[in-house]
């Protein structure tokens, strides 16, 4: 069964956790921006955690499906519609065939992600259905969605026929996961760091100056990276590093002195000075950066970010075992 | 050899320190500390990327830690490990390289090699004799990355060192060969690029469709073979 774009918004795109595996041949990592909000969405609307949804940016999405669907969404402040009934985030909600559900433009934050029961039945390219758009494959033909376009989607699991049925009255399920983790725009917000090994390469102080004042979101960002704006990192003498691996979260200064927030379709490699590396844990919140935000950097130790990760996986598998009631 | 955090999901091993000095012995060096690690089978490693002096290894903290890792010390515990891998080395040095031979046919007409001219005139040769120069050079690969399936390739000759155009071109047509610097190397797939372009292979180095993905990996050793227009147009199709 397919669902169509009526409209397809400003940029949305198919994505998965993303490809492992390709990085040697220069594939990158791709996948949501915030797998934790895919993973909770899809567990939502009862799919496998891995199965793809739409990474929506700045909405203006309207979808109609085939077939009945549970839908749901987590990511930025976003107002979402299955009809006129409000879907607030992070709740399931179920779409008639037919009905249209669409996401308005967000207040705070810039992406949601959406997770259609069933899934999104994109084909798989090295071990992914993410679309990569800037080497254009994976997804759908490895580009946004189009108006008008229609996609195929997977077949509704046994949990989301059980949703299905509960939810013919009222649309809307009450449960919703913890609020900071469907949620993760917040103004201003600031950002957990490690130190880089670079940091010998430069100027002392730099690192003061990047943990202490604030940085604004210029407008050349997307799914590569967070271009940022403000004070001029300085280098204390040029250097010519030989390319060596970069990674999402990765915080490098080029020669501008303009700091860029590496995101999961960041190149694989990289030769810049790499001043910090932002924690994957506090990746999602970078992922609702908009231009003109403003966002600081706080420095965390290494097994500080890998805490904040068991942690958090933990509180996932008691929120997953919790789901359990309701597919029953 | 020094191992760093990249972030909190990958570490890069360095293990080699200056790589325009040695480069031949950097590669060895890397390749064979990717293949030791590669063999370890380390627990909550996801995958291995070479390049140049380095090797980064990429792991699931996760599943690092249900692996026995404490917490608080994961990056200690993969050391660890790191450091055992590599010291496997000393009884199994005897293993060859595992590494291709590759020809790459290249059709260095001006219509496809838009810089070809420039690259001579600040050689100081004919457009003839960069063609010659180039062909003839036995090249490793050093890295692949940028983009999907770019080889970033050693052994080019002095003469023709150029520097990156000073506006990047929004477009280069996959397979265009290009020179960047003392490098050079193939865009595999359509991309904006700031490199000089002097030819174009009809081989297609990237097919996402495909695994492997990629014709070429670290440590390869190419040549190019300049082919003639019709030969290029024979082989495209």
């Amino acid at each position: 069964m397919n669902a169509t774009a009526i409209r397809a918004g400003f940029s949305t795109s198919v994505q998965d956790l993303g490809r492992t595996g390709s990085r040697e041949f220069g594939v990158s990592a791709g996948g949501a921006l915030d797998p934790h909000a895919l993973r909770v969405a899809n567990l939502l609307v009862g799919n496998a955690e891995s199965a793809a949804g739409l990474e929506v940016t700045f909405g203006g999405l309207r979808l109609r499906f085939a077939d009945d669907r549970i839908v749901t969404w987590c990511g930025g402040d976003f107002e979402a519609r299955i009809g006129s009934i409000v879907l607030p985030l992070g709740h399931p909600g179920l779409v008639h065939g037919g009905e249209d559900f669409s996401i308005e433009s967000p207040a705070i934050g810039c992406r949601a992600w959406l997770a259609i029961s069933g899934g999104i039945d994109a084909p798989i390219v090295l071990g992914s259905r993410s679309a990569d758009l800037k080497s254009g494959f994976g997804g759908l033909d490895g580009r946004p969605l189009r108006d008008g376009e229609e996609f195929p989607l997977g077949k509704n699991s046994d949990h989301a026929a059980t949703l299905i049925e509960k939810l013919q009255a009222p649309r809307v399920a009450p449960w919703k996961p913890p609020h900071n983790w469907s949620s993760t725009a917040v103004r201003d917000p600031s950002l957990r760091f490690i130190r880089g090994s670079d940091l010998n390469h430069r100027a002392p102080g730099v690192i003061d100056t990047f943990r202490t004042r604030s940085f604004f979101v210029s407008p050349d960002s997307d799914r590569m990276g967070v271009r940022l704006d403000g004070p001029r990192l300085e280098r204390s003498y040029e250097i010519d590093l030989v390319s060596e691996a970069v990674a999402p979260g990765t915080v490098q200064v080029p020669p501008s002195g303009k700091p860029i927030l590496l995101l999961n379709d960041c190149q694989t490699i990289g030769g810049y000075p790499k001043l910090a590396h932002v924690i994957t844990v506090d990746l999602p919140i970078a992922a609702q950066l908009r231009p003109g935000d403003t966002v600081r950097f706080r420095e965390v130790s290494l097994a500080d970010a890998h805490r904040a990760l068991n942690e958090r996986e933990r509180d996932l598998e008691q929120f997953r075992c919790g789901l359990e009631s309701h597919f029953t | 050899m020094e191992i760093t955090p990249l972030g909190d999901c990958a570490v890069l091993i360095r293990v080699a320190e200056n790589f325009e000095v040695a480069p031949e012995s950097a590669l060895q060096h890397v390749l064979a500390t990717h293949r030791q690690l590669a063999a370890a089978k380390i627990p909550g490693v996801i995958e291995l990327a070479a390049a140049y002096t380095t090797v980064a290894l990429f792991y699931d903290p996760l599943s690092v830690i249900a692996a026995g890792a404490p917490v608080e010390n994961v990056f200690g515990w993969l050391e660890q490990r790191i450091y055992e891998a590599v010291s496997e080395k000393e009884d199994s040095c005897a293993d060859p390289l595992n590494v291709s031979e590759i020809e790459i046919p290249v059709c260095y007409d001006s219509e496809f090699g838009f810089d070809l001219d420039e690259v001579a005139r600040r050689a100081g040769l004919n457009p003839k004799q960069v063609v010659d120069l180039h062909s003839g050079a036995e090249y490793r690969v050093h890295c692949v990355g940028f983009i999907g399936g770019f080889p970033f390739l050693g052994g080019l000759p002095a003469k023709l060192a150029t520097p990156r155009r000073e506006t990047p071109r929004k477009e280069i047509p996959p397979g265009s060969i290009g020179i960047g610097g003392k490098q050079t190397g193939v865009y595999p797939i359509k991309s904006p690029g700031g490199w000089n372009i002097i030819g174009r292979t009809p081989l297609r180095l990237f097919d996402p469709q495909k695994n492997p993905p990629g014709v070429l990996r670290a440590g390869d050793r190419i040549r190019f073979r300049s082919i003639s227009r019709g030969e290029f147009e024979r082989s495209a199709k």
